[in-house]
């Protein structure tokens, strides 16, 4: 297959990018979309340019480090899926591609297609954990969980902070992320004894990146490659709201 | 106040609002009596409501929910607008989200235009303009009404207003919900029944007063 793409270059944080065109030939249909930018760069370094660089790792679908935004889309049009789990296949022979990092002041340009996320670690970091070590896991009836709250923390640990939420978000929210990470604990009782400071810290931890506050035009979750529900970020503000008006311990 | 605190205030100032339009929207059913009982019992209404010190706490309280839901919805479309400064070369939000939901703060300007435009025809003329007498005395808003609707232009414009109110209570009353924390597995499809029938009913209904009075009493 062949395609004709537009890519945003950008040399360094501090240096203005332009969106850049590519033909890039002999792509196999099987090829994933990262391995369609390996095509490219290996044509590009032949040619003594600078390869394009974009994140990547596990290429399995679950690390969350790849990601960028194909065609006005955030991993694509796949539902689902994140950049490296589509293939081209889903593409038509000769389509133009658009392709452009996440955009988010919260998430400033490195290079190219790369883009620093570590403001969702710093959030993380800001809460997003239970400060008791627990331990190898414990003897299965001496901690209860109800099999329906079980269910709802793992749909809201699935979440890999790929940060196409973010990316895809109107206002370049990062609550759904927030929402995953802050449910997800909530609804566990190992979380919950800390739930209180947890989800104003990382609220806090939030606005302070800079990130946009939330329409609930649910693009987040149509766009988020784990399917986290909605009804995370009503147990965020539902959360939220808890401990505002309550004391602390 | 972080963004989340805002979006309370919006929620619980939206919400105070559908309470008034649905008190707004029985009060003003008299206008689809038959004749000479519409005049007469809209106008008793509108009398008691100006006389009634209660109704007057409530006015300033929608006065400024109003003021309020307006003043928040600009800090927070000012903040979310500058968490991306560079924005996409291509973008297909359509494939995501309903446009409603993207366009609240166009929805909500329309609402606010409208609403100067609503104040100045019923609430202005009826407070200081020359407004006439019904058989019982009182002062004829309902003669007000009947002739602003004798417009087309008028009418129609009621009429397309009312459909962004529509639209605007669609995306604002399950926001809302989600942003005072509403949610559950087995009521939350209910609860989403609810506000569709909410926005289109409110919508509607108010939709139905000017087009009946344009019809029926030109």
């Amino acid at each position: 297959m062949r395609f004709h793409l537009k890519i945003w270059r950008q040399a360094g944080p501090d240096v203005a990018g332009r969106m850049v065109d590519y033909d890039v030939e002999n792509v196999p249909g099987e090829a994933s979309f990262l391995e369609m930018l390996d095509v490219l760069n290996e044509t590009l370094v032949a040619r003594d340019e600078p390869a394009i660089a974009f994140d990547h790792d596990c290429r399995e679908g679950i690390c969350g480090t790849c990601g960028v935004m194909i065609n006005g889309r955030a991993h694509g049009s796949l539902r689902g899926v994140t950049t490296c789990q589509l293939h081209m296949r889903s593409f038509a022979d000769g389509d133009t591609i658009w392709i452009e990092p996440w955009r988010a002041d919260a998430f400033p340009v490195v290079c190219d297609l790369v883009v620093d996320r570590s403001a969702l670690d710093r959030i993380v970091q800001a809460g997003g954990y239970t400060s008791v070590h627990t331990g190898t896991a414990p003897e299965a009836n001496s901690i209860p969980v109800p099999r329906h709250a079980a269910e709802r923390a793992f749909d809201a640990a699935a979440c890999i902070g790929c940060g196409a939420c973010v990316a895809t978000c109107k206002n370049a929210s990062a609550m759904l992320f927030v929402a995953a990470k802050v449910s997800h604990l909530a609804l566990l009782p190992q979380g919950r004894v800390e739930a209180r400071d947890r989800v104003r810290t990382m609220i806090a931890r939030m606005e302070q990146e800079g990130f946009g506050g939330c329409s609930n035009t649910a693009a987040c979750s149509a766009e988020c490659p784990r399917d986290i529900s909605m009804e995370h970020i009503a147990r965020l503000n539902w959360e939220s709201i808890k401990a505002r008006i309550t004391s602390g311990s | 106040m972080d963004t989340i605190a805002q979006k309370i205030l919006m929620a619980l100032t939206g919400l105070f609002l559908c309470l008034f339009l649905v008190v707004h929207l029985v009060g003003n059913l008299p206008l689809l009596m038959p004749l000479p009982a519409a005049q007469l019992r809209f106008n008793a209404y509108s009398e008691a409501l100006s006389h009634n010190p209660l109704i007057r706490l409530a006015s300033l309280v929608t006065l400024a929910s109003v003021l309020v839901h307006t003043l928040v919805s600009l800090v927070l479309t000012r903040r979310n607008r500058s968490a991306r400064s560079v924005r996409y070369a291509v973008a297909r939000p359509a494939e995501t989200s309903p446009w409603y939901a993207r366009r609240m703060g166009l929805l909500g300007t329309i609402l606010l235009l409208f609403l100067l435009v609503h104040m100045r025809t019923f609430w202005w003329e009826y407070k200081f303009g020359e407004v006439g007498v019904d058989a019982a005395g009182r002062r004829d808003l309902y003669g007000v009404v009947v002739a602003a609707f004798q417009a087309e232009w008028y009418t129609a414009l009621y009429v397309l207003c009312m459909g962004a109110l529509g639209y605007h209570l669609l995306h604002g009353v399950a926001s809302a919900s989600r942003t005072l924390g509403l949610h559950h597995r087995r009521y939350g499809r209910w609860l989403e029944g609810l506000g569709i029938t909410f926005a289109v009913g409110v919508s509607a209904g108010f939709a139905v007063l000017p087009v009946f009075v344009y019809i029926m009493r030109g």
